[in-house]
């Protein structure tokens, strides 16, 4: 086909072409190529703009590291995905791919207006650029940053796929299938130890792949490749992970693997996961990370056909593709003379290899030149040509001195470079583990640990083949060992190999002006090396500022190519030595991971459950509008031919004060306390006194924090002696339960006293109107209802409808009302008994909303809504439910902290607006002057506010600073259209001597 | 995910069974009544906010229900070791003696 695909060449089939489009245009691949391999090979170098300049950009690297070529990728609704790695997507047949950042097309880019503006673009443009007049922000930058700024479009739809999430244990965990990585996995698999191997690859064997001509143990590399992976694949102990990547490491050999399963499939199996988050603990952790080559810093150094030496070999050994047919390579690293001779071996003309450094080891310089390759060693480069690929380079000679030298100018196809190789320390950097520096090396290399684990080969700074295995090798028997096997590492040897050293850099020697030169540190957020010397200059000296400043090293990359350019450049700048300037920390996840994945099976239907009544089936079928409760679902009203909610509230509200309404209560919390000391308990814990209170009655109980805060409320009844009956709200249940047990286990443990949640045991049916009892009272047995043997605020056992109950006379409403508690299981059955029984009075169902309404007609608080952690008993007007002579109860000694008796303390009443068809939006807040200026002084807000079916009028409460002293007064809500009054007024709208309560 | 030591159960199960409970021996005063509104402030809101070793409370919620006390630092996350409530402070020594 192209004249770059090598045929024969690489690990890919070239038996079995793979069609695919980019930006619509068809193109073929081979079966095992990446979209960057194929793309290669047809020549495409240009694949993506760049972030802030829109400049041109090409494939840097062969691996996850990539910062350039983000692609997006369609395959169908839902399913495309932003920012996808060219150089790790693999290709199958029909893949459909789009290139991102510019618009109109990738090959003419408005947005590269960006590019000669790039003095305005440098270090902290966005806190300085934009930042005058004030009123231009909302509606002129920032929509404009937003739709110019961002990589890749994010998809508009759900994502159709699933992802799969699993837990794994095992002995040794081994991140990496390098040569290092392969040899621990196959000592720790040979002692018997349970092992997981994961590779970010599809395919194991690291750097091997790109080097098939090294020499194992007398077999060629492949060869070893193969028979390695075949004992691994024959061990039962060990389990391989290809496509996965070990994405976080944390405490106590916690590790995260996500495991992608379907994307390189061209047909989707039905219903398999798209991804697999695994979640390990292992034993014992080997880091064979392997390392990343560094890019060399100079003007131009992102033009497209600029891309990393070894990635270059990478793509001609692995994949069978010549970057080009007529490379420079340009290096302070041995390394880089192999692609050369590689690519010079693979029928490519090397039109020179130029080496920063004066001297280069004489084996290199032999090799290049008997294969007819230029040298120019102690040169530098200075710039590159051509439009949207690399046509020519501009190399310089530089004298002992450090003088530049005349230009000369070499034409090209592509431009192979390297700067050296950075360990990948990123895992051992998740856990803290500490980095030293090597001064020698200038790198960053693991010292101590903080986990069980072990750092082996490039990763630990052994490049050689040979030293990788050996300590691959040790780390693997040795891990096993320490996860209790016996284990000892087998021997490994490499012939002829020629170890690879170099130097490193800042940016390159130039003859041209540093402060035009785009000398591209960080690719993938745009930042050059004049922005990091400028953010130093402006005074930004500690590496985290200058990253934040500058940006570098902040993209989705996390700077895997650029940091270690970074931080020898700032370094550089602020004068002091590498270590002291600092790294970057590294954080999960190693390479951007899906949400998919991290959210596993926790969606839609199961991303929280939802807690039902044993009445909830009834109202469904009654077509019942539902609203959330904490995680229940209740209720909200019983809407009827076609009734909106205001016109079903007002039926509900009526139909109870005027005849019997019923109510799912259910979702009440409630709590048995039993024990000899129960009562004892009771008056710790709630401000009410217990002692004195009956067996068969009941109290309204309040609970609050040490803090002398309300934290819940609830009525309580006295079954025995030694066995109470407590409610909670519905969304405090657990949390009061919670509570208890903290004072009763730690702070009271010699009290005998039991707690049990019994929220889901019993079903409860609250009945209310004027009906009440004339509805319950031929149903129940064992219960005298006359009000004066079962008064308001009565308990008792009986049966209701055949089966056991606790019956509570107790209102919420102000009605007489009785609350039926009946074990769970006959709740629907009794609900439907009194339903049925209750025809002839009219019974009406009713929800939440009317529940509602009509307790703030009697002035009933709900915590958590008329009180927001801040409100005191007294606030409350609820100081009559405090046992006074009780020497303590919690947050008793914090009611008389100084605070808490200020006469201006926002206090809890009611509101009655001018216009009485005005009904205030909960939450709008209250001032005193309407027409004082803005930011007016706000003295209260509004915490539950209805209309009143009752009163034919509205309602609300409020809490207002030293409010019940200023009943009678007016107090106004500025709301954006029209500024609203209302007057202070007590608590209690309906009925306040409670004469409906007590009949 | 921390791995978290009961030592009622006596076994190391993983960080969501657990909840969090604030520091350690910080007892409720016998007779709140009896201590002025600094002391009360004190025992209400001064916590120690160690860097380093805290002793810290935790609930084994979605095991055994029981409170029991930790040995934590706060800069690594690493727990040196846990005990019943109502035991006493662990010295130096010993914390020393299980962190190795
Ligand atoms: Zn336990």
């Amino acid at each position: 086909m192209s004249t770059y695909r090598v045929s024969g060449k690489g690990r890919v089939d070239h038996n079995r072409p793979v069609r695919f489009t980019f930006n619509g245009e068809n193109f073929e691949g081979r079966q095992g190529d990446t979209l960057a391999s194929a793309l290669l090979a047809n020549g495409v170098h240009l694949i993506g703009r760049s972030f802030k300049y829109h400049r041109p950009r090409g494939f840097l690297s062969a691996g996850s590291e990539e910062p350039n070529a983000l692609v997006g990728v369609n395959r169908g609704v839902g399913r495309a995905e932003p920012n996808t790695r060219a150089t790790v997507l693999e290709i199958f047949d029909g893949l459909n791919t789009v290139s991102q950042n510019h618009w109109p097309s990738l090959k003419r880019d408005v947005g590269a207006i960006n590019d000669p503006l790039y003095m305005l673009f440098s270090a902290g443009f966005y806190y300085k650029t934009f930042m005058w007049p004030k009123s231009f922000w909302n509606k002129v930058y920032e929509p404009i940053i937003r739709g110019a700024a961002g990589l890749g479009k994010s998809p508009a739809v759900p994502d159709p796929d699933t992802y799969a999430s699993r837990y794994a244990h095992c002995d040794v965990l081994v991140v990496g299938s390098g040569p290092a990585g392969l040899v621990a996995a196959l000592e720790a698999g040979k002692s018997g130890a349970k092992v997981i191997l994961v590779d970010e690859s599809p395919e194991f064997g690291g750097s091997l792949l790109g080097e098939p001509d090294a020499e194992i143990n007398h077999l060629s590399a492949w060869d070893w490749l193969l028979e390695t992976n075949a004992a691994l694949a024959a061990m039962k102990n060990v389990t391989l992970l290809n496509r996965t990547t070990a994405i976080g490491y944390y405490h106590q050999n916690f590790v995260g693997l996500c495991q992608r399963l379907t994307d390189h499939l061209s047909e989707l199996p039905d219903g398999a996961p798209r991804e697999r988050l695994w979640k390990v603990r292992a034993k014992q952790v080997v880091l064979a990370q392997g390392s990343i080559e560094k890019p060399l810093v100079f003007d131009g150094n992102d033009r497209p056909g600029v891309m990393l030496a070894g990635s270059a070999r990478v793509y001609l050994n692995r994949y069978g593709v010549k970057v080009g047919n007529l490379p420079v390579v340009v290096t302070s690293h041995d390394s880089a003379w192999l692609a050369a001779f590689d690519m010079a071996q693979a029928g490519a003309k090397v039109a020179a290899i130029v080496d920063i450094r004066a001297r280069v080891p004489n084996y290199f310089v032999k090799r290049a030149r008997a294969l007819g390759i230029e040298t120019l060693c102690g040169w530098t480069i200075s710039g590159t040509k051509g439009r949207h690929r690399v046509t020519s380079v501009r190399v310089n000679p530089v004298s002992a001195g450090g003088h530049v030298g005349p230009a000369r100018t070499i034409a090209c196809d592509a431009l192979l470079m390297s700067g050296g190789w950075t360990p990948s320390v990123h895992l051992f950097s998740h856990t803290k583990g500490k980095l030293d520096w090597n001064d020698e090396r200038q790198m960053f290399l693991p010292g101590a640990r903080t986990e069980d684990s072990r750092c082996a080969g490039a990763g630990n700074g052994k490049f050689g083949l040979e030293e990788s295995l050996m300590e691959g090798a040790s780390a693997g028997a040795a891990a096993a060992i320490d996860a209790g096997f016996s284990a000892s590492a087998g021997s490994y040897s490499v012939e002829g190999e020629v170890l690879c050293i170099g130097a490193s850099n800042r940016e390159l020697p130039s003859d041209g002006s540093a402060s035009w030169a785009k000398a591209f540190v960080d690719f993938q957020n745009d930042v050059t090396a004049k922005d990091i010397r400028l953010a130093v200059r402006e005074g930004f000296k500690s590496i985290e500022h200058i990253k934040r400043y500058t940006t570098t090293g902040m993209a989705t990359d996390q700077g895997k190519t650029s940091n270690m350019n970074g931080l020898s450049i700032a370094s550089d700048a602020v004068k002091r030595p590498s270590p002291s300037v600092g790294l970057t920390t590294f954080r999960p996840p190693y390479t951007p991971t899906t949400f998919g994945a991290f959210a596993g099976y926790n969606r839609g239907d199961l991303f929280e459950v939802t807690r039902k009544t044993a009445i909830d089936s009834w109202a469904e079928e009654k077509g019942a509008v539902y609203e959330p409760v904490s995680l229940w679902r209740r209720a909200w009203y019983f809407s009827k031919q076609g009734e909106d909610m205001h016109q079903a509230v007002a039926r509900e509200c009526r139909a109870t004060r005027q005849s019997l309404g019923m109510f799912d209560a259910s979702t009440l919390g409630k709590i048995e306390i039993v024990g000899p000391d129960a009562a004892e308990f009771m008056n710790r814990m709630y401000t009410n006194a217990w002692t004195k209170l009956a067996p068969g009655r009941l109290r309204y109980g309040l609970l609050l924090g040490e803090d002398g805060f309300i934290r819940d409320d609830g009525v309580i009844g006295r079954l025995s002696t030694d066995r109470f009956h407590v409610t909670t709200t519905t969304g405090g249940a657990a949390r009061v339960l919670a509570m208890m047990e903290d004072y009763l286990q730690t702070e009271w443990p010699d009290l005998k006293v039991w707690l049990t949640s019994t929220t889901e045991q019993w079903a409860v049916i609250a009945l209310n109107g004027p009906n009440a009892r004339k509805l319950i009272e031929p149903l129940v047995e064992g219960i005298d209802l006359a009000n004066e043997a079962f008064p308001h605020m009565s308990v008792a056992e009986g049966r209701i409808c055949g089966v056991p109950t606790r019956l509570f006379r107790v209102s919420f409403t102000g009605e007489l009302g009785f609350e039926v508690n009946v074990p769970a299981r006959y709740g629907r059955a009794v609900w439907e008994a009194l339903y049925d029984a209750g025809r002839k009075y009219g019974i009406t169902p009713y929800g939440t909303e009317t529940m509602h309404v009509l307790r703030a007609e009697k002035g009933y608080i709900i915590v958590g809504q008329d009180t927001d952690g801040t409100v005191t008993p007294e606030d409350a007007s609820l100081a009559w439910a405090i046992g006074k002579t009780k020497p303590d109860f919690v947050g008793k000694r914090s009611l008389t902290r100084p605070d808490m008796l200020m006469a201006d303390r926002k206090q809890l009443v009611g509101l009655l607006t001018s216009d009485p068809k005005t009904v205030l939006e909960e939450g709008a807040q209250i001032v005193l002057d309407p027409n004082q200026k803005v930011p007016m002084k706000m003295v209260g807000h509004v915490t539950s506010s209805y209309w009143s079916e009752t009163l034919g009028r509205s309602i609300a409460l409020a809490i207002v600073e030293g409010g019940r002293a200023k009943e009678g007064q007016t107090v106004h809500v500025p709301m954006p259209d029209k500024t609203h009054s209302a007057e202070i007024v007590g608590m209690v709208f309906v009925d306040p001597e409670n004469k409906r309560l007590n009949v | 995910m921390l791995l978290i030591r009961c030592p009622y159960c006596e076994t190391e199960r993983p960080e969501v069974e657990f909840v969090y409970a604030g520091e350690a021996h910080v007892a409720r005063p016998v007779d709140p009544a009896a201590l002025t509104d600094d002391e009360w402030k004190n025992f209400l809101f001064i916590r120690s906010n160690a860097r380093g070793t805290h002793f810290e409370r935790w609930r084994h919620m979605h095991g055994c229900g029981r409170f029991f006390n930790a040995v934590r630092d706060t800069v690594s996350d690493q727990f040196a070791m846990t005990y019943k409530a109502g035991m006493p402070r662990p010295t130096e020594n010993e914390i020393k003696e299980a962190r190795s």
